[in-house]
């Protein structure tokens, strides 16, 4: 049984987290791609300056958390939500924008977006310094232990609170963006824009606002995604740079251009990922004295430090044998 | 007064100018035709009214105001709606989500006239929460044509509406746009079946190399013998 919790400990819980985190980073990379037709590199940076800022208005009102009981920096989030959408949006008006106006091949866009990755990094840096942050500047991190019922299960189902504040948000996003898309007006304007820039604007569709919008959904699922990872460990200025690529990995898997893609890619990455660096050999002890097999004491299919590794290759199978993704999107 | 007029209109896409003075006019509640051969600019010119293409010279006119190189969707707003060739729905949406963004500039409650497009298209209430990338040609283009009416349109821009049909939709789109325009919406269409398209025209403008070849009435150029010996076909 105790082999059991640590697996429920090692890989549900912690591929849930990861997978939530995906996510919402590539709803926000599909988006973008679907909407201005291009790969938006510097979205893990979004993610880095979105929980920089939450850091930020944490540092600034440390008590703000006390009065309801959640972590300052979760309360302090839906500030730096609005903050970094109108940051997005900055950069949009001032370095995508102009590109765009001049009708430039998606692929210069590629590299703009690379040079804004750059920026925000040499940004965050000269602010807030190379070293690694604590989100949690004047309260602590709850540890759920959970216990189970039965008697063999002497170990604990431990989840933490940022844990739990993420799988909440990620649920409540999704299912927002859901009934955003397909029962506002806004939304299905979105979608249309997505599906035909031209008969979008032909049909009187302002697609000026749909970029805003699009910015501004992104802007937010990006901060949340980094400032509830942050959170869950802690806050790096290369941050990004380690979940860049999950992200478009995930966000190829499920299909570019699918907001549901992105989240069901972003699970399969996560999963994946905690799937490989588990220790089976700890799965399969029990088994080992019934049937008198000699275990080595770790059997990983990815020794953790190589991790990174994993994306990769689902990356690479994916654009071999599906390159449209899971649900049918458009390829890169 | 003209609904839509364009005077001497000059315009390309960079480059070589497409549009060499095209002169045309229809009153309210009139069906315009513009034919002619491949590359005569019957397309370019339904884009340059709808400022879709720059205009270097000469005006554009709906209701006697401007509206030279005038953005798309203020055109809209105006009473303007147009449907290209292809590509005219939105493929992953449903049927009425797309004539919902027709309607999309509309404040006011456009249930009426959902039901009005549902009573020209019948096919399409059968089909509405169907995606418009699984239907037909045929049905595709009354999709196209429905979404455009949904801005209750004072002027609808058809390009080459029956391309690529069989027959059969072909006529039923033919008695569309007659009993569209019975209701009093002027209608300026590009089309590949002259005579049929002219039989209902109340004018006809026969391009030729970016301008005006003939001009006049669908009767007139349907029995003019020039005409019919270059482009009906004899």
């Amino acid at each position: 049984m105790n082999e059991l919790v640590f697996f429920i400990n090692k890989v549900l819980i912690s591929g849930a987290v990861i997978g939530s985190i995906y996510a919402m980073g590539a709803i926000g990379v599909t988006l973008i791609f679907s909407i201005l037709r291009f790969a938006h590199f510097a979205h893990g940076d979004l993610m880095t300056t979105g929980a920089f800022v939450t850091l930020f208005l944490t540092a600034m009102f440390p008590e703000a958390g006390h009065a309801v009981g959640l972590p300052t920096a979760f309360v302090m989030m839906p500030f730096a939500m609005v903050i970094t959408s109108f940051l997005a949006i900055g950069l949009d008006k001032a370095f995508y924008k102009p590109l765009r106006e001049a009708n430039v091949k998606p692929v210069v866009m590629v590299m703009a977006s690379i040079g804004v990755t750059l920026m925000l990094q040499g940004v965050v840096r000269i602010f807030f310094g190379t070293s690694s942050r604590n989100l949690f500047v004047d309260d602590r991190k709850e540890i759920f232990r959970l216990e189970l019922p039965w008697e063999l299960a002497s170990r604990k189902i431990i989840i933490t609170e940022p844990q739990v504040l993420l799988f909440v948000f990620t649920i409540v996003a999704v299912v927002a963006l859901h009934y955003f898309l397909t029962r506002s007006r806004l939304g299905k304007a979105m979608r249309a824009t997505s599906d035909n820039a031209d008969l979008a604007r032909i049909s009187g569709i302002n697609t000026k606002t749909v970029v805003t919008v699009t910015w501004v959904i992104a802007g937010c699922l990006a901060t949340a995604a980094g400032t509830l990872l942050s959170l869950d460990v802690a806050l790096k200025p290369d941050l990004s740079f380690q979940i860049l690529l999950p992200i478009f990995a995930a966000a190829i898997v499920g299909g570019v251009g699918h907001p549901y893609g992105a989240v069901i890619g972003g699970f399969v990455v996560g999963f994946a990922e905690t799937l490989a660096v588990f220790n089976w050999a700890i799965l399969l002890r029990p088994l080992e004295k019934a049937y008198e097999w000699d275990l080595p004491s770790n059997l990983a299919l990815v020794p953790t430090e190589y991790k990174i590794t994993v994306p990769f290759f689902i990356l690479i199978a994916i654009l071999v044998l599906k390159p449209t993704g899971i649900l049918k999107g458009q390829v890169l | 007064m003209a609904i839509i007029e364009t005077k001497n209109i000059h315009g390309g896409y960079g480059g070589m100018n497409i549009l060499n003075g095209v002169n045309m006019s229809i009153e309210q509640g009139e069906v315009g035709v513009i034919i002619g051969a491949n590359g005569a600019g019957k397309s370019t010119s339904l884009k340059a009214i709808f400022g879709l293409l720059n205009v270097t010279e000469g005006a554009i006119e709906l209701n006697g105001e401007n509206i030279t190189n005038q953005a798309p969707h203020l055109l809209v707003e105006m009473g303007m709606a147009f449907v290209p060739q292809e590509k005219n729905v939105f493929v992953s949406m449903t049927v009425e989500e797309n004539l919902e963004m027709g309607a999309f500039l509309r404040k006011d409650n456009f249930k009426s006239t959902l039901d009005s497009v549902y009573h020209y298209f019948p096919d399409l209430k059968d089909k509405r929460y169907q995606p418009a990338g699984e239907l037909s040609g045929g049905q595709r283009q009354m999709v196209a044509m429905g979404r455009a009416l949904m801005i209750e349109p004072k002027v609808l821009l058809l390009d080459e509406p029956t391309a690529g049909l069989s027959p059969l939709y072909m006529n039923e789109i033919f008695d569309r746009v007659v009993a569209i325009n019975k209701e009093g919406v002027g209608i300026l269409m590009v089309e590949q079946n002259a005579k049929q398209a002219l039989a209902i025209a109340h004018k006809g403008f026969v391009l030729a190399a970016g301008r005006n070849r003939f001009t006049d009435t669908g009767e007139n150029l349907l029995n003019d013998p020039e005409v019919a010996k270059s482009f009906l076909g004899g």
